[in-house]
């Protein structure tokens, strides 16, 4: 498939954005169950300020998936209609959700309003229960977005269900880096509790997107040549697809990049998003130097745009096999 | 319920791209605007079709066969296209089971020709909305055509008659009739996406000719010729001739 940019960017960002809140949210928990230290609500509001950027960052490069900008004002809203059936309509209602709840939740703790809802008699129900329904939303979002490319059979590189669940753990372990960068500088006490989760969702990133290549480079195509045009013969090749200055089936379908050019994507995203990260988190940890963490997040996001671009340019779609030559 | 669709006989298509140029004057025509092209008369001319003519060699040289394989929107019965569609305008209408786009409610996302395993719909670069073949529904229910041309503009077009027009869910139709008797198929069935177009197979015209039917065993011309002993008298015969 051809990799967009406003899809690499809009994947990676919101993957960043619900990571990072993920972590807040955890620490806010946490700190409520008194198993980390309590955090300002200065600590949180600003917190979650960086993870709207992020979300809107990912809107703002969605707008450019559309066919037109101005479709995001006209016509945008016609795409939470399908959710029944649509799970990229089922992303457009969880997106904004997502946004919106990230907004509430910055606004509970930059106005510092509370309630005691349930009579606990403790500081923070609100917040909380703001938080819980953020974090359903912020993983329904991840689920959402993994589908949209898991749920096409016709895409066997994605028809599978790692696809969510690299989506989920990429998206946590860079959040949870930010995080960790974010905490050295306002909340020391919590660098040791969201740099391990981290190390730990990358790491488990590692495997799941390591499976998920050795399952991509076995796959069994499903399609032939001989389904293609339905002639039972073993030697069938294509003289001409019909036209001589492409179309929109031989732009869309293809990464129009070498196989040398793919392979080394692929090792550069396995190393900048698994393991220079782990080493910077690692001597960030050790060392204490908070500028570690910033770096191991600037290296993981750029390995991101690697991986997605990689992941897409990877797909391989039945239909090239009417677009093989010009003739 | 019908199921409206094209039948295509490989066996007699001879690759001559009628359709696909009366298929794009029809629809660049009509009320849903061109389809652009984009460099008409540049290097690398590019253009939005619904309908492609490819050409495939079958076989390997001495043996081989080329077949000529026109391509367009299959009109799937269960059509992938349409559920994921986000916001409603790629859709299947039920009176006769032609997919369509909305092309005022697309917001060109491209989701759907990603799955579609044909390659059959194209993304309009200009209008920047997806398009794809709509069986001529601008055509085939307009009244004021006479009957019999109330067909797409590719069947009417096609100079070898090899593309039939029908409802496939009709067992008495000519094109039901054509998919049972001459052994009409669909393409890539592994998906299960039930296409409604089917292919007619290109089929040889044989006759077979047994060795006995070369010797006529029964011949009574052979009768006569028996052979048999002849004295070297003379006979009646040779006094006449």
């Amino acid at each position: 498939m051809h990799p967009a940019f406003s899809v690499i960017f809009l994947t990676t960002l919101i993957g960043v954005g619900q990571g990072l809140f993920l972590a807040l949210f955890s620490a806010q928990a946490y700190g409520m169950a008194k198993i980390l230290p309590a955090q300002s609500n200065a600590f949180f509001a600003t917190g979650s300020f960086l993870a709207l950027l992020f979300l809107l960052g990912g809107l703002f490069a969605a707008v450019f998936h559309l066919g037109k900008p101005s479709y995001f004002i006209t016509r945008a809203w016609r795409g939470m209609t399908q959710w029944r059936t649509s799970w990229l309509s089922r992303e457009l209602i969880a997106m904004p959700i997502m946004i919106g709840l990230v907004f509430i939740y910055m606004a509970v703790y930059y106005f510092g309003l509370d309630a005691d809802l349930y009579g606990w008699g403790v500081e923070g129900q609100l917040p909380l229960t703001v938080g819980i329904a953020t974090a359903v939303a912020a993983i329904g979002l991840f689920v959402c977005t993994g589908m949209i490319y898991a749920a096409v059979k016709f895409l066997q590189e994605w028809a599978c269900a790692l696809t969510p669940v690299n989506y989920f753990l990429l998206g946590t372990a860079s959040g949870f880096t930010f995080a960790t960068w974010y905490a050295a500088g306002g909340a020391p006490e919590l660098v040791q509790f969201f740099g391990t989760w981290a190390v730990v969702l990358t790491l488990a990133g590692l495997v799941t997107r390591a499976a998920a290549l050795f399952r991509n480079g076995r796959i069994k195509r499903k399609s032939t040549m001989q389904t293609a045009i339905g002639v039972r013969h073993t030697k069938v090749q294509q003289k001409s697809m019909g036209m001589m200055g492409g179309s929109y089936n031989t732009r869309e379908y293809t990464h129009g990049k070498t196989v040398a050019f793919l392979k080394s994507v692929k090792w550069i995203f396995l190393v900048l998003v698994f393991a220079v990260p782990v080493l910077l988190l690692w001597a960030g940890l050790a060392s204490g130097d908070g500028s570690l963490f910033l770096l191991a997040f600037v290296a993981q996001y750029v390995g991101l745009l690697f991986e997605r671009w990689f992941f897409f340019a990877q797909a391989n779609h039945p239909q090239n096999l009417y677009y093989q030559i010009v003739g | 319920m019908t199921q409206l669709a094209l039948v295509i006989d490989l066996n007699v298509c001879v690759g001559c791209h009628a359709c696909v140029t009366s298929c794009k004057q029809w629809n660049t025509s009509g009320q849903a605007g061109p389809m652009f092209d984009d460099r008409p008369y540049g290097e690398n001319p590019t253009g939005t079709f619904f309908n492609r003519v490819q050409t495939y060699e079958v076989g390997e040289f001495p043996c081989t066969e080329t077949i000529h394989f026109p391509k367009s929107c299959l009109h799937c019965e269960d059509a992938p296209c349409v559920p994921v569609c986000p916001t409603g305008a790629s859709y299947k209408r039920k009176e006769d089971g032609i997919v369509l786009v909305d092309y005022d409610k697309c917001i060109g996302c491209k989701y759907c020709s990603w799955a579609c395993p044909y390659g059959a719909r194209e993304f309009d670069e200009n209008q920047k909305v997806m398009k794809k073949c709509t069986l001529c529904v601008d055509r085939i229910y307009d009244e004021r055509i006479p009957e019999d041309r109330r067909k797409p503009a590719c069947v009417i077009s096609c100079p070898t008659s090899a593309r039939l027009f029908g409802d496939v869910h009709d067992p008495d139709s000519e094109v039901s009739v054509a998919i049972r008797e001459s052994g009409g198929y669909q393409l890539m069935p592994e998906w299960g996406t039930k296409p409604a177009n089917h292919y007619l197979p290109r089929r040889k015209t044989k006759m077979h000719i047994h060795a006995d039917e070369l010797t006529r065993a029964d011949n009574p011309l052979k009768k006569e010729d028996i052979r048999h002993e002849t004295s070297k008298d003379t006979t009646l015969d040779d006094w006449l001739m």
